[in-house]
């Protein structure tokens, strides 16, 4: 069949004549619009699943410690502050609001409003990011941190930390207070890989930002904007559980 | 032609490979580098799995070099850790998970479902690169110091107590994890969406069906060993302590995050190469798969199943009994969709019209070579004698017969037998016949007296044994160098082939797939108008009825 790209070419041509425009974003090799919004749309939500197994990981872990250490991972919970925990949990409900109106405002086609959306959820990710680290730098501060520095003092002496003594923490044993070492180890690998998620979300809202000033969503082609979405609402979704998790455990 | 072959060529001397297909589109590196078409990705992987397996290849050549006596001679014993290791985490990481999905897979699945690409072409060649930017970073661990903790990076020797390069050779296996987990993706959404009408689940060629099972394997169990490496990276670097004994971690966690996904990967190994099986014995016996909907289930089962079974890899290590009697039943479990398998192919072949082209020999080496690999798993699955067994070279035995002997066998089944799709041209029959009967007694030369072995008490990952073992060792190093030979001649007869070869035209082996119904090698966008599946999967009757009519027409 030496001829066959001739063909191929031809048929390709007539299709086009029969009448359906394709829309410039339609990929080569999808039938149709809805084939290929389908298509990735189902592919984000198996991306998803994948990221669920990733935190399943340390779920489990965290489980599973939690069951062993119960009094270390209490005590060491009250090292957390539950007003910026709560903060950063209404940044980020917030900041899924804001993700939804964009996907709304790419559906209808308001640029403008779409770009509003986005810068929006921008300065909010931003937002819960600049209270992570004031959150993280105490911990340095506190020696919390696991590693060859890592304090006892608080857990051991409550009387001489603020946090413990006012959630009135009685002095623990040594050999369970040396496990709130696991308990802040489990801490920074959570929040650190869903900061390192909200890192990773917040670089693709600057790129988006940058294409929704120049219209690229607001011409009909929305499925990047709505898979955006769908990953965006995930990394809240993970704070969601991680904050009651860790911040929590002893307040019912 | 001769009637023990159902080999049907072009007249050769009028035949032409088709001047316009996939390979001759464009011409230039980066027309490869930067395509989306599945095929070529296919052939990327094709190249560089193989550079990857003949490193791995010579690796264990090397191992097996040193056991060639029973004193540690050739190497220090430290470096023979570095080289089993290194054997490991390229074999495993870099050639058995991605060997037949990302060529075969890769080329065949829109081919046999009638689509036009992949659902997501861009993520396809992010998934080479990725899996390139793993195997380069693996290579350079391997020539800057190497890594000595056996592929499984066991905690806490990978945490606490080795020097070596532990953090980049994980950070390859993560890398390469990723390219896996896009891989599955892809395959997944494809198959779901991008079938070509007439084309339902039951019609879909049961290679497709055990890539798709496989892909739900890739897509769930390689996130946790992500994260598993992640831990060993953070408590490597500034010391955490989840799995840290001494700070109240459990450094078997380790281990059940690690299997959670590396058992589960052995199915994503084997999985594809069963498709293959499926495929090659339908063709090869001029008959549809017995009990095809058995078959498609059984491979979605051993998906299934394949994630509750991992902690049988754990039986020494410090689980509980009620575990090790739980884990041991439902690893049995197991053995049931792979024997549903190995039955079903042996009633396909009953009352067959049965041929014996390369592709079928190295399928009959699977079908004997996996069940006694599978048989030696039930062993190894009841705890009594999993704890005699444990560490010794039975498990090497028995993991290289599912591995070697049965993947390995089906991905060069899946070679012979598409290479003319893939390139347009035959491979010469004879000497890869020749190849196919090598390898397999090289194999059972290597890997057999390892069973021996392991049942005398040899314990597996030392650089010396006791001199009775000796006898053996020279027995299985002999074999393996045979089976480096049956390895080495595909790659010359195949390269040779690609000049030289016979001008396969569409349909070679006069098989039913869609991905026989185009030309070969097919066009870029496969095929010239979307194609309508109107006829029951493996339907040679539908076939016959074809060509007929293409004579009738032509005459």
């Amino acid at each position: 069949m030496p001829d066959s790209h001739a063909i191929a070419e031809s048929a390709h041509e007539t299709a086009h004549q029969a009448g359906h425009e394709h829309p410039s974003y339609l990929r080569h090799h999808f039938e149709s619009v809805e084939q290929q919004a389908d298509a990735t749309n189902f592919a984000m939500w198996l991306f998803l699943l994948t990221e669920v197994m990733f935190f399943g990981g340390l779920f489990t872990a965290y489980l599973i410690y939690r069951n062993w250490y119960y009094p270390a991972f209490v005590a060491a919970s009250h090292q957390l502050s539950i007003p910026l925990g709560g903060f950063n949990t209404l940044l980020l409900i917030t900041s899924s609001f804001t993700m939804a109106m964009g996907v709304w405002c790419a559906e209808m086609k308001k640029k403008s409003g779409l770009v509003l959306c986005l810068v929006l959820t921008l300065i909010l990710g931003l937002g819960f990011l600049g209270v992570k680290t004031i959150e993280y730098s105490e911990k340095f501060e506190k020696h919390h941190v696991p590693s060859y520095h890592y304090s006892l003092n608080s857990f051991l002496n409550p009387d001489s930390d603020e946090a413990a003594k006012a959630s009135g923490d009685k002095p623990m044993a040594l050999d369970m207070a040396r496990h709130t070492e696991v308990y802040f180890s489990l801490y920074f690998a959570m929040t650190g890989m869903h900061a390192l998620h909200m890192i990773i979300g917040i670089a693709i809202l600057g790129f988006m930002i940058f294409r929704a000033q120049a219209g690229a969503y607001t011409s009909g082609h929305v499925t990047f904007v709505e898979n955006f979405g769908l990953y965006w609402h995930f990394v809240d979704i993970v704070w969601i559980f991680l904050f009651p998790l860790l911040y929590l455990i002893s307040r019912h | 032609m001769s009637t023990n072959t159902i080999i049907s060529l072009p007249d050769q001397s009028t035949a032409r490979v088709p001047k316009v297909n996939y390979l001759s589109k464009e011409n230039g590196i980066l027309s490869w580098l930067l395509t989306g078409d599945h095929k070529r990705i296919a052939i990327l992987y094709l190249i560089s799995l193989s550079f990857f397996f003949f490193i791995g290849g010579a690796l264990a050549g090397l191992i097996r070099l040193e056991l060639l006596t029973p004193q540690a001679d050739l190497m220090a014993t430290d470096t023979y850790n570095k080289v089993f290791t290194m054997h490991g985490v390229i074999m495993i990481f870099f050639f058995l998970v991605p060997s037949v999905p990302a060529t075969l897979g890769n080329f065949l699945i829109p081919l046999m479902i009638g689509a036009k690409d992949l659902a997501l072409p861009k993520i396809n060649l992010l998934s080479w690169y990725l899996y390139m930017a793993g195997g380069i970073l693996a290579l350079y661990t391997m020539v800057t110091g190497g890594v000595d903790t056996g592929w499984t990076f066991t905690t806490p020797l990978s945490t606490h107590y080795v020097n070596t390069n532990v953090l980049t050779t994980g950070l390859a296996a993560f890398i390469a994890g990723f390219s896996s987990i896009f891989t599955g993706l892809n395959f997944i959404v494809t198959i779901h969406k991008m079938r070509a009408p007439g084309m339902t689940w039951f019609k879909l060629p049961l290679f497709v069906w055990a890539h798709y099972a496989a892909s739900v394997l890739m897509v769930l169990a390689t996130p946790v060993v992500a994260i598993a490496i992640v831990l060993v990276a953070l408590e490597r670097t500034i010391g955490i302590g989840v799995f840290d004994p001494t700070k109240g971690g459990d450094p078997l966690l380790f281990q059940h995050l690690f299997w959670f996904y590396s058992h589960p990967a052995v199915y994503i190994m084997i999985l594809p190469g069963m498709g293959v099986i499926s495929e090659v014995i339908s063709t090869f016996s001029r008959k549809r798969v017995f009990g095809y909907t058995a078959v498609a289930f059984s491979s979605v089962a051993i998906a299934v199943f394949g994630f509750f079974v991992w902690a049988h890899h754990m039986f020494i290590m410090g689980i509980s009994n009620y575990a090790v009697i739980v884990f041991s039943l439902l690893t049995m479990l197991v053995a049931v969709p792979s024997a549903i398998k190995i039955f079903n192919w042996a009633f396909t072949l009953y009352k067959g019209s049965i041929t014996f082209e390369t592709p079928m020999l190295y399928a009959f080496g699977f079908m004997g070579l996996f069940t006694i690999g599978g048989l030696t798993g039930v062993f190894l699955g009841v705890s009594g004698t999993d704890i005699h067994l444990t560490e010794t070279y039975f498990i090497v035995a028995h993991f290289h017969f599912v591995m070697v002997g049965g993947m390995l066998m089906a991905f060069l089944a899946g070679i012979h037998f598409w290479w003319p799709k893939m390139t347009g041209r035959m491979y010469p029959e004879k000497i890869s016949q020749m190849a196919a009967v090598v390898t397999f007694i090289g194999f059972n030369f290597t890997f057999f007296p390892q069973f021996i072995l392991g049942t005398l008490g040899m314990p597996r990952r030392y650089a010396s044994y006791p001199p009775e073992f000796q006898i053996l060792n020279v027995f299985s190093t002999a074999g393996a160098s045979i089976l480096g030979v049956g390895y080495l001649l595909p790659v010359l007869y195949l390269v040779w082939s690609l000049k030289y070869g016979a001008v396969a035209g569409d349909n070679p082996w006069q098989a039913t797939g869609l991905e026989w119904q185009t030309q070969s090698p097919p066009l870029t966008e496969n095929f010239l108008k979307t194609p309508i599946m109107d006829h029951d999967v493996y339907d040679y009757e539908w076939l016959e009825a074809q060509k007929e009519k293409e004579v009738a027409s032509a005459g």
